[in-house]
């Protein structure tokens, strides 16, 4: 369960958050949608707690972020954008590195190791550097990296950007899986189609604040708008903030 | 702090497997240093043992008429080439363009001056700003003043008087240098290439741990686990001073190594560098690469990219090394103030060892104790740099 309300965050001049509010719930897929610089990233950085929040609270799984950063950390995976991995490293010490860094040793560290290996199909390559990779040979090393602690919160950052169409399969199947599985799952995107695809629910966020919320029947129907797409254009078009507020 | 373990062990294994950071640990900084030192201080030191024993060629103006002259100087290795120039204005051109090093002009009276008992007139045709030309002349002018000096015994001897009565005193020299000490001139320039190699052991590590995972986008997903900043940091440290540490073990023994091929002895210097002084020079050289590792973390996670880290820490190398030059141009005794200064301490306590003395056991462990204590400054500020946003944006 992640509990957003008020969350702001300002860089200099900046004002990247000013105010998202939003539920995710355990056994859900819940999808941030918005364009390019709306504060997807911010949002979702402050959650993994690499980024302290200027205002409100985040709770995840009922640990608040700015109290207890640790208990957050360990019941999250996180798939953060643009993520990469260790290139002198093989995909399984890649994994492992992660899953001794959140705590797990001995025979339960090969064993958790190895069932995320089998389950992402990462066998093939697993005891090869993963220097010369492709993307979605790295993508799913990333996930697995993200899931060896079987966390219960999934936070994934545009993780289907770039990636080809076997790669996001894979992504969709295991997202689905972990729902299913009652994970909270929380991820965001600019593409709208992906999100309508996958989402229980959807927050679509513009200028640092979640415009609209709900599942996409409710948003539909919130903006008057037959179609996700057109509902999202209506939903983002708020006015253009004074150029001085950004510089 | 299980944490700090296997950050260290992962780092350890990710740059053993990385060419660059293992080639500069193991190869260039250690080996770089000894092998110019020995070349450097070879060629100088065949330079000075070559130019006393070699015969030099000197043009001579007017010498016809100055036989035994000319044949002492042929006995002091100085051959006169009396056809080269046929006047002292071409003599004097070829010595302001550099074509010759020092050229004699005998006066046309020389041979009459001697008989009548005149000061007989000889010039040395010379640049005096010419630094390469130092030598010839002055062995020309020696050679000269031994001559004049032989004929003036002779003369008294001639008239009666004993010769001693134109000594008056005589000034000799005690030498009470080793050749070990003497050796320290030399042996001196060695800390500098140690400091410089164990730095240059560990940065590419140093930058690779830090700037290189932040530019290769391995960073934010590791600082959303839950492992602390400070077992992060410290285990990424840790992995520098081993690099920087094995660096500066193959460094000593390379050099302990090298200067059995100098030719020392020649020039009357003993390196003494067996096993057991190679021993203290690493114990007291130990302390400086925590202070590298620390000084190149922090500055590495100053950056965002390899490049950017590599320029910076190339500004950094130079900065520690500063103290010994000064020393180096104004000689100091080691005390204990100076023992507080990272760098010049480790100089002068190997700088003792390698005299074959024994520091006060008081300076090596205030030089350790300054030296790691700002190693882990640095590496305090580092954890703080870490726990900053700022490291993501």
């Amino acid at each position: 369960m992640i509990e957003v309300q008020g969350l702001a965050k300002r860089f200099g001049k900046v004002e990247a958050l000013r105010g998202v509010d939003f539920t995710a719930a355990d056994g859900q897929i819940t999808g941030l949608l918005g364009p390019n610089g709306a504060g997807k990233s911010t949002t979702l950085r402050i959650l993994c707690t690499v980024l302290k929040a200027g205002a409100g609270s985040a709770r995840v799984g009922g640990i608040d972020v700015a109290v207890d950063p640790f208990g957050v950390r360990r019941r999250i995976g996180v798939l953060p954008h643009n993520s990469n991995l260790y290139g002198n490293l093989s995909a399984r010490e890649n994994i492992a590195y992660y899953a001794e860094l959140q705590g797990l040793d001995g025979p339960a560290l090969d064993k958790a190791v190895d069932r995320i290996v089998e389950r992402l199909g990462i066998e093939p390559f697993a005891d090869r550097r993963a220097k010369g990779f492709s993307q979605g040979q790295r993508l799913r090393v990333a996930l697995a990296r993200a899931l060896v602690h079987d966390p219960d919160t999934l936070i994934l950052d545009e993780p289907t950007n770039g990636l080809d169409v076997m790669a996001t399969r894979v992504l969709r199947d295991v997202i689905r899986e972990r729902r299913d599985d009652g994970c909270c799952v929380l991820f965001s995107s600019h593409i709208m189609q992906e999100v309508a695809v996958m989402c229980d629910r959807i927050a679509i966020v513009a200028e640092g604040r979640v415009v609209v919320d709900g599942t996409a029947a409710e948003i539909r129907a919130e903006t008057g708008c037959d179609d996700l797409e057109d509902a999202f254009v209506s939903a983002v078009d708020v006015p253009p903030i004074a150029s001085s507020e950004v510089s | 702090m299980a944490g700090l373990g296997v950050v260290f062990r992962k780092e350890f294994v990710d740059s053993l497997r990385e060419r660059r950071s293992v080639v500069s640990a193991l190869v260039f900084g250690p080996l770089l240093g000894p092998v110019l030192f020995v070349l450097l201080t070879s060629y100088a030191v065949n330079l000075q043992i070559d130019e006393t024993e070699q015969p030099i060629e000197v043009p001579v103006v007017g010498g016809e008429g100055a036989a035994n002259l000319m044949a002492h100087l042929f006995r002091r290795q100085i051959d006169a080439d009396h056809d080269r120039f046929a006047d002292l204005d071409s003599l004097r051109d070829a010595v302001r363009t550099g074509d010759v090093d020092v050229g004699l002009v005998v006066d046309s009276e020389f041979g009459d001056a001697l008989r009548t008992g005149e000061p007989a007139r000889l010039w040395i045709v010379a640049d005096m700003a010419n630094n390469t030309a130092r030598r010839s002349i002055s062995r020309l002018r020696s050679a000269l003043g031994e001559y004049g000096m032989g004929i003036g015994i002779h003369r008294l001897a001639l008239r009666g008087i004993d010769p001693n009565l134109a000594t008056p005193v005589a000034v000799l020299t005690d030498d009470v240098s080793t050749p070990s000490g003497r050796a320290v001139l030399l042996l001196g320039m060695m800390t500098y290439f140690l400091l410089f190699s164990t730095l240059l052991g560990g940065t590419q590590v140093a930058i690779d741990t830090t700037a290189g995972e932040r530019e290769r986008g391995s960073l934010e997903p590791l600082l959303a686990l839950a492992v602390s900043r400070s077992e992060l940091v410290w285990g990424k440290i840790g992995v520098t001073f081993v690099f920087m540490a094995v660096s500066l073990a193959i460094c000593i023994v390379s050099f302990a190594i090298a200067v059995q091929f100098l030719p020392l002895a020649k020039i009357g210097m003993t390196a003494n560098l067996d096993p057991l002084v190679c021993a203290g020079i690493y114990v007291s050289m130990l302390p400086f690469a925590a202070l590298g590792a620390g000084v190149m973390t922090i500055v590495a996670s100053y950056t965002k990219s390899f490049r950017e880290a590599q320029t910076y820490t190339s500004i950094a190398m130079v900065v520690p090394p500063l103290p010994i030059i000064l020393v180096v141009l104004n000689p100091v005794q080691p005390s204990v103030p100076l023992m507080l200064v990272p760098s010049l301490s480790q100089h002068l306590l190997v700088t003792e060892l390698v005299k074959g003395e024994i520091f006060d056991p008081l300076h090596l462990v205030v030089s350790a104790a300054t030296t790691v204590a700002v190693g882990v400054a640095c590496g305090l500020a580092t954890v703080r740099r870490y726990r900053s946003e700022a490291l993501l944006v």
